[in-house]
């Protein structure tokens, strides 16, 4: 569904060229929960970007479902981190899950049905009147998912969605995103610089080195696939997984510190 | 009682510096300085009998008019030169350059280019009231939130679509701060376009009384600016209420709860 392969991204920054990633290669069958965790400033937010059309790679293939990405599509649908300025703060909850439908060419009665469906699997059906400044961020971070399964994608993206919301709210976002994709059945794609949510969400854990950065290691999880916040974390395979994936990103963080004959510079994302 | 205490809060001040004034005049004979009561009543005979029609419409008029104007181009230049750092390049030094220049200068200008009419009055104000319109929705244009925009980008809001539901309501605080600007310039000039070459008109009017010493008259003139001033302003608060409430909503309820991280 989701194919990138060699992708490679530079920036130019004050005359000189950063290599932000350096090679990087995912695959993502449909339907399927990939978590991408990595050392911080690894360019986890950079692929995302390539992926959602917003950023041009400067080299490598990206190809969703056999076509290749060359700008946003409406096939994709983003979360992003930060809730408070990813919706239109002046549109209410309703209007916000509905706009991107209309300019998608929906029929009015099919985006009052999609709406009222993606606001009923967050949990917010009842919130369509409110102004997004009236709700927490949690719930803010709800609409933003009721908005992204409303446009019916066949790829979410998900860039540390739940990175600025409690310990609490995470976890129940957390199942709920689980029972999102359960529900639509969409292949998605969760970066994550939190070990512990990517292991627990996903069905394979990719990890990335430091910037210039290549796929460390691709790692399955071998959890069952119904997932719970007391049962799963207490089973020993995934503590068993989450040392494993801690370990390779010390790892990866110990290989970027030390000199090296082609200085690697950080990446900031 | 809440109520009543407001009502002295927002009408103490005025009513104590018309009673100060008051009594300063009412026992003296000051030509140039009557007493309120002359004021008002004068301003009874003189307004509203015919000079409301005659004068105080036509200004009204040319002052909307210009204000118009000013918002259409403010607004339409500002977002194409907020948008594009290209021509926002070509076009800043020049805005500096012409919105240094005091629009009342124009007004000898306007009379050669548009002649002794109405047309050079709205040019007036409009010369005045476009910049702060225009710098104003060239700030709010280029500073959209950079994760609005790539969400709105992500979500197929393009084009015409992308400045109708984010450009212009992101922008929409700087806007009104512009509009609240070129109000209080309009009027200003909306009284100095009407002291040339005018024969209608509030700045005509006050400038005559003045010239036939006809000073209750002269005054009752300024009172009526101030009328229509307030008025304006009124209004436009309501207006601004309405169109940034999802901007001062967030704020108001801050401070309700004091300082909360986001």
């Amino acid at each position: 569904m989701l194919d990138v392969s060699g992708l490679k991204k530079t920036y130019r920054n004050a005359g000189r060229v950063v290599e932000a990633i350096a090679d990087v290669s995912v695959h993502l069958e449909a339907g399927e929960f990939v978590c991408v965790v990595g050392p911080s400033g690894c360019g986890k937010t950079t692929l995302l970007r390539c992926l959602a059309g917003l950023l041009a790679p400067t080299e490598g293939d990206l190809t969703m479902a056999g076509r290749p990405i060359t700008g946003p599509s409406p096939g994709t649908a983003v979360v992003f981190q930060e809730y408070g300025r990813s919706l239109l703060p002046w549109k209410t909850v309703w209007e916000n899950v509905e706009l991107p439908l209309r300019y998608k060419g929906l029929a009015r009665s099919r985006r009052r049905e999609l709406v009222t469906e993606a606001l009923a699997a967050v949990q917010m059906e009842d919130a369509g009147a409110a102004h997004p400044w009236q709700l927490s961020g949690g719930m803010q971070q709800r609409v933003a998912i009721a908005r992204a399964i409303a446009y019916e994608p066949q790829v979410l993206l998900m860039d540390e969605p739940f990175a600025a919301v409690d310990a609490q709210t995470r976890a129940d976002l957390e199942d709920l995103i689980l029972s999102v994709w359960r529900r639509y059945e969409v292949t998605t794609l969760f970066v994550t610089h939190d070990i512990d949510e990517a292991v627990y969400l996903g069905q394979r854990v990719v990890i990335l080195s430091a910037s210039p950065t290549v796929v460390q290691e691709d790692l399955a999880i071998g959890l069952p696939a119904e997932r719970d916040q007391l049962t799963t974390r207490a089973d020993p395979l995934f503590a068993e997984l989450r040392a494993h994936v801690y370990g390779q990103i010390q790892q990866a963080k110990n290989r970027a510190a030390r000199p090296s004959p082609t200085p690697a510079v950080g990446q900031g994302d | 009682m809440r109520a009543a205490a407001r009502l002295v809060r927002v009408l103490g001040l005025p009513v104590a510096l018309v009673l100060a004034w008051w009594a300063v005049t009412a026992g003296e004979d000051n030509f140039y300085f009557p007493p309120p009561t002359t004021v008002a009543t004068t301003f009874v005979d003189v307004w509203v009998s015919g000079r409301l029609l005659d004068d105080v419409l036509p200004s009204v008029g040319r002052l909307l008019a210009g204000l118009a104007l000013a918002l259409a181009a403010g607004v339409g230049l500002g977002l194409l030169i907020g948008l594009s750092p290209r021509v926002r390049a070509v076009f800043e030094p020049a805005l500096e350059f012409l919105r240094a220049i005091p629009p009342p200068v124009l007004v000898p200008v306007m009379l050669l280019v548009a002649g002794v009419g109405d047309r050079m009055k709205i040019l007036v104000i409009l010369s005045g009231c476009l910049w702060p319109i225009l710098l104003n929705t060239v700030e709010g244009a280029r500073s959209v939130d950079e994760v609005l925009g790539d969400t709105c980008r992500c979500y197929g809001i393009q084009g015409a679509a992308r400045i109708r539901h984010l450009v212009l309501r992101a922008a929409s605080p700087q806007i009104m701060t512009g509009i609240r600007q070129a109000l209080s310039i309009g009027i200003i000039l909306m009284v100095i376009s009407e002291m040339f070459a005018a024969s209608s008109g509030l700045g005509f009017a006050i400038l005559q009384f003045q010239r036939g010493f006809q000073i209750p008259e002269m005054w009752s003139g300024m009172v009526v600016l101030s009328l229509i001033g307030v008025t304006l302003s009124v209004i436009f608060r309501q207006v601004e209420r309405r169109v940034l409430a999802w901007h001062q909503g967030p704020r108001k309820r801050e401070r309700a709860e004091g300082v909360r991280d986001a």
